[in-house]
């Protein structure tokens, strides 16, 4: 076993050492369900899939990922104890992927927990299963996207409260730049390449193309690029301002 | 063996370590002392490879701490410090989570930790959180965590500090007893702990190295080394035949001139005379000794810019 699990290990350890685990997945499990039900119109729709889910997680991450992001590597350079670790024969790079897969497997258990969400559509009907596990696979992609810009963040800073603020910012621009509003207002005057590469950055068109069920590889790659993109950068940050 | 070699360490324009040269060879148990924002601690840092110099080096048994770090982390324990600790875990698990870090594994590491715990006298706190511990305590979860490994070098930064009397003196006896082949860095503003511990103590002061000579170097450059304390019950003109006395540079009374301070020539020895004064003149004794010398005026002196002998 490297290092790399055994910095995995104590990190997820420490989610359920402390009510942030069952605090997180409680109000997840809350929120996906107001969402769903109510304002998703999950019964009105009348159809036997979990579009009404699925829509609303890019939204519910802007403030539930940098919430468990924030306290990455603020918390570590804040106590100390990234002295610690660093000073420990860990590589860089198996703490910064052990802390980010620590928290992204976090989040994976939170998403199966709405297990009974599937189960109710197979009972009221005859869903795309396919679909399904194609959305779920989405909404991770997704949510390992949020943690990663939300690690680089916190590596920049000892104080969560910036980390989680700041992330809530970089992420929601993320989201934004593929919606309709903003692109119609780019339309018009700026080049057209720049509009598509605009949408193309966007978390929401990626997300959107999976959680209906298309799983083109491209998207999935997109959020691979993503999330190796922000953890490579959270390295580089933390090796300039480990000691600040 | 380390080797530093021209260490300097700028925070912008401020130079907190300033052109630092030095070797430790295995069996040396080095402090360090200085005033409060002297360089120790950001010394220690660059050479367990936590901070980057702005110039210079630091080699531990050939491993350069830049370049080669994992390696020269291996063999290195270290206590930062205010020995920080992840809050939310009990000692057990911090301390089998070091120990697997460190390569152990089932059993090995099972004893590892056992050895530790026994050593900084745990096993009373082991299942409670380490934010609920006393600052003690947590000093010496640390000193556990540094050691477990049974490293070749040891860099502590002030390992005593917030330690009851019994501990420091565990402490200091667990430091003594370290296998001889060993290389020690700690820093502390404990002055007894260097002439206990230590075969080798520096004295930095604004980043720069002001002394690095033996413990009891040291205290031979106080004006009190080889003095003789002595105390009367009355004084009838012993003030003026200890003057006279050969050898004797000054003598200095409090206490109505009963208390008496006889301070020697350089290298002159005042024992045996004294003491056959004494018995010639028959006076009544409460004190007699021959001082070492005061770490603490050495310290002050050195660190203050002033001059020993004064
Ligand atoms: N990250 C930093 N940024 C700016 N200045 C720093 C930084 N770290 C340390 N310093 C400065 O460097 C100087 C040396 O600090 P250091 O902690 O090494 O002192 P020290 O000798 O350990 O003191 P003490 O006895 O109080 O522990 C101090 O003036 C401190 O303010
Ligand atoms: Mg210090």
């Amino acid at each position: 076993m490297s290092n790399f699990t055994v910095v995995l290990k104590r990190e997820l350890a420490s989610y359920f050492a402390t009510p942030l685990a069952y605090v997180f997945i409680v109000i997840f499990l809350m929120l996906t369900g107001v969402f769903t039900f109510f304002l998703g119109g999950f019964f009105e729709n009348g159809q036997a899939d979990l579009w009404a889910f699925f829509n609303f997680h890019p939204w519910l991450y802007l403030f539930l990922v940098p919430a468990l992001s924030m306290r990455l590597w603020s918390e570590e350079r804040k106590s100390g104890t990234i002295e610690l670790l660093m000073t420990l024969p860990i590589s860089l790079r198996d703490m910064v992927v052990g802390k980010f897969l620590a928290a992204w497997l976090f989040t994976g258990i939170a998403l199966l927990l709405t297990f009974p969400l599937w189960m109710t559509v197979n009972y009221l009907g005859d869903p795309d299963n396919g679909a399904i596990m194609a959305g779920y696979l989405g909404s991770w992609m997704m949510s390992g996207a949020f943690l990663s810009i939300g690690s680089c963040i916190s590596a920049a800073t000892k104080n969560q409260v910036i980390a989680f603020i700041l992330t809530a910012v970089v992420c929601f621009l993320f989201v934004m730049s593929g919606f309709n509003l903003v692109q119609e207002w780019f339309t018009g005057w700026a080049l057209d390449w720049v509009v598509d590469a605009i949408a193309a950055l966007s978390f929401l068109t990626h997300f959107n193309a999976i959680a209906k069920g298309v799983l083109d590889l491209r998207d999935v790659l997109y959020f691979i690029v993503i999330i190796i993109g922000w953890l490579v950068a959270t390295g580089i940050v933390l090796d300039m301002k480990k000691a600040d | 063996m380390i080797t530093v070699d021209k260490l300097t360490k700028q925070f912008g324009p401020f130079t907190a370590v300033d052109d630092l040269s030095f070797t430790v060879n295995p069996g040396e148990v080095l402090g360090f002392l200085g005033p409060n924002g002297a360089g120790k601690s950001t010394t220690m840092k660059m050479i367990t490879g936590f901070l980057a110099p702005s110039s210079g080096q630091v080699t531990v048994y050939g491993h350069n701490t830049l370049d080669d770090s994992l390696k020269a982390r291996e063999i290195m324990g270290y206590l930062p410090e205010g020995a920080p600790s992840y809050g939310d875990m009990t000692p057990l698990k911090f301390l089998r989570f070091i120990a697997e870090v460190r390569g152990f594994r089932g059993k090995e590491l099972t004893r590892r930790v056992q050895t530790v715990v026994d050593a900084l006298q745990l096993t009373s706190v082991l299942n409670q959180t380490i934010d609920t511990l006393s600052k003690g305590f947590k000093r010496r979860v640390g000193l556990a965590q540094a050691i477990i490994h049974d490293p070749k070098v040891l860099v502590l930064d002030e390992p005593t500090d917030g330690l009851d009397p019994n501990q420091k003196h565990e402490v200091r006896k667990l430091i003594q007893n370290l296998s001889k082949d060993k290389i020690v860095i700690i820093s502390t503003h404990i002055l007894e702990e260097v002439t206990a511990v230590c075969t080798r103590a520096m004295i930095i002061a604004g980043g720069k190295l002001l002394v690095d000579d033996t413990p009891q170097a040291l205290e031979a450059r106080s004006r009190f080394h080889g003095a003789i304390r002595l105390t009367l019950t009355h004084a009838g003109g012993a003030l003026e035949q200890l003057q006279a006395l050969d050898g004797v540079k000054s003598v200095e009374s409090s206490g109505n001139g009963l208390s008496l301070i006889i301070f020697p020539e350089t290298g002159a020895s005042l024992f045996l005379p004294i003491n056959d004064l004494l018995q010639k003149n028959n006076w009544e004794v409460h004190e007699f000794h021959v001082e070492k010398g005061k770490l603490d005026d050495v310290f002050r002196a050195i660190t203050s810019g002033g001059d020993i002998n004064e």
